[in-house]
């Protein structure tokens, strides 16, 4: 079971190196987003340090939902994904393996870069320590909750915008605890109530999502 | 004498029973409005504070309570089509979405045209409100997932996994709304406290839900109806309906 969770991780971390440009394009899009904000509002630095957090949120919530359609869909478009739910491994494993390389191919890039971003925004220190570690915490929730909407719009028509409205109202939780945990900060009431509750989510999402993917997967290839 | 329920578990069986109930159902709602909205708006006493504005609350509470109520319906009736695999239950929770969207839909509209002369906004980033708006995007989801897959087994089941993780989400979309708006500590209005309500507004109130219960049941047999014909339309039973219709 654990072979074939590192056999799939790898796999899909292999074939990402080997099309970098896919992956890249949800990064820069992340950061472009971001820019755009300040040409859009001004650049009152007070305004802008009071909306960053929201900002970067959105942004990598919009990023990491863009990225979706990738999760499964080259697979199911060559036949892999057949073959791997008639393996005798658990589908679950499996699903875990794959959310798992997205966050590794999205997530962590964007939770790397949010702290420049941050600065971008006149930040402190304080508020973009707290932002990284809440993007830490939170996009590998958006990876698995965005996985059971990839799964349930498999090969159906439109399937890149019917995921934007399966998936963003379900992000809605995620997006009010991790930018809840900066502005936390920022206030001075301390982020530790927010993180909790962000770790707590990724929780039950760690324990749920995968099941529901992979029954949506099997829904979608019967 | 044991009623052997499984009998109209199938579309065949189940078709004429809705029609028989329909009328019923939809008397009844008939019956309950006129009731609920007579009292409402005659019987009622008018509002020390808010004036006579606050008579939309016998639409408006009705409305927001089916919501809610009718997600979970719909999301129980889509984990018995999951579960036992039977077509009826899924044609069931496709059939509710729509209304439960309307009802979602006018508490949002009502509620707006209550706010602006009581609180003087049209919109406040308020808890029940916010939530209230996410569950309309879950029903239109649900919606759109199922229109856009053809094969219609298909677009049941992954309806179906759709409305239960949504229904899981629900609760945690509420209390996370809920909590997030206090921590912002905005909206300035709190809908929360109803003054000690008089006896008759609530009695408004409940039978005016009453009435949108039923209406809500007449509309979904009625909807279940058509998605029977339309999808058994190859079969026997149907070819024989459609022939002895009248033309």
């Amino acid at each position: 079971m654990w072979d074939a969770f590192v056999a799939v991780f790898s796999r899909d971390l292999l074939q990402a190196w080997r099309r970098r440009a896919d992956w890249l394009t949800t990064f820069f899009f992340f950061i472009i987003v971001v820019s755009l904000f300040p040409l859009g509002v001004g650049p009152e630095p007070a305004l802008l340090r009071t909306m960053a957090p929201g900002i970067v949120w959105v942004a990598a919530l919009l990023a990491a939902m863009l990225s979706l359609p990738r999760v499964f869909g080259t697979d199911h478009a060559d036949g892999t994904l057949e073959q791997l739910i008639l393996t005798p491994q658990p589908l679950v494993v499996l699903v875990v393996a794959k959310v798992g390389a997205h966050w590794l191919l999205t997530g962590v890039p964007l939770a790397l870069m949010a702290p420049v971003l941050g600065l971008q925004f006149g930040l402190d220190g304080a508020p973009v320590g707290v932002l990284f570690f809440a993007l830490l915490l939170g996009t590998p929730c958006l990876s698995l909750i965005g996985a059971v909407g990839a799964a349930l719009t498999l090969g159906v028509r439109g399937g890149g915008v019917l995921i934007a409205l399966l998936v963003l109202p379900l992000y809605v939780p995620v997006l009010i605890f991790g930018a809840g945990a900066v502005e936390a900060t920022v206030a001075g009431t301390g982020a530790s109530g927010h993180l909790s509750l962000l770790a707590a989510g990724l929780l039950a999402a760690l324990v749920l999502a995968p099941w529901a993917t992979a029954a949506a997967l099997r829904v979608a290839l019967e | 004498m044991a009623i052997n329920w499984f009998r109209f578990a199938s579309p065949q069986t189940f078709y004429p029973l809705a029609g028989r109930m329909i009328p019923v159902f939809a008397v009844l709602a008939a019956v309950l409005g006129v009731a609920g909205l007579y009292i409402g708006f005659f019987v009622a006493p008018t509002d020390f504070q808010q004036g006579e504005v606050y008579r939309i609350i016998f639409i408006h509470v009705a409305a927001a309570w089916m919501s809610m109520f009718i997600y979970l319906v719909m999301a129980a009736w889509a984990a018995f089509g999951l579960v036992l695999n039977t077509r009826l239950s899924s044609m069931m929770a496709t059939a509710l979405a729509p209304t439960g969207a309307l009802m979602t839909f006018i508490a949002l509209w009502t509620g707006a045209l209550w706010g602006k002369p009581t609180w003087g906004t049209w919109w406040a980033w308020d808890a029940r409100m916010t939530s209230e708006l996410i569950l309309l995007f879950l029903y239109i989801g649900f919606m759109a997932l199922q229109a856009s897959i053809d094969d219609p087994r298909r677009a049941d089941k992954a309806g179906a996994i759709l409305a239960l993780v949504g229904a899981v989400n629900v609760p945690i979309i509420y209390f996370s709304v809920k909590w997030w708006n206090t921590l912002h500590q905005g909206a300035s209005v709190s809908v929360g406290r109803a003054p000690s309500m008089a006896s008759t507004m609530l009695l408004g109130m409940l039978i005016m839900a009453l009435a949108f219960w039923m209406y809500s049941i007449a509309a979904a047999l009625m909807r279940v109806r058509s998605i029977i014909l339309e999808r058994e339309r190859n079969s026997q039973w149907v070819r024989e309906l459609a022939a002895g219709a009248p033309a």
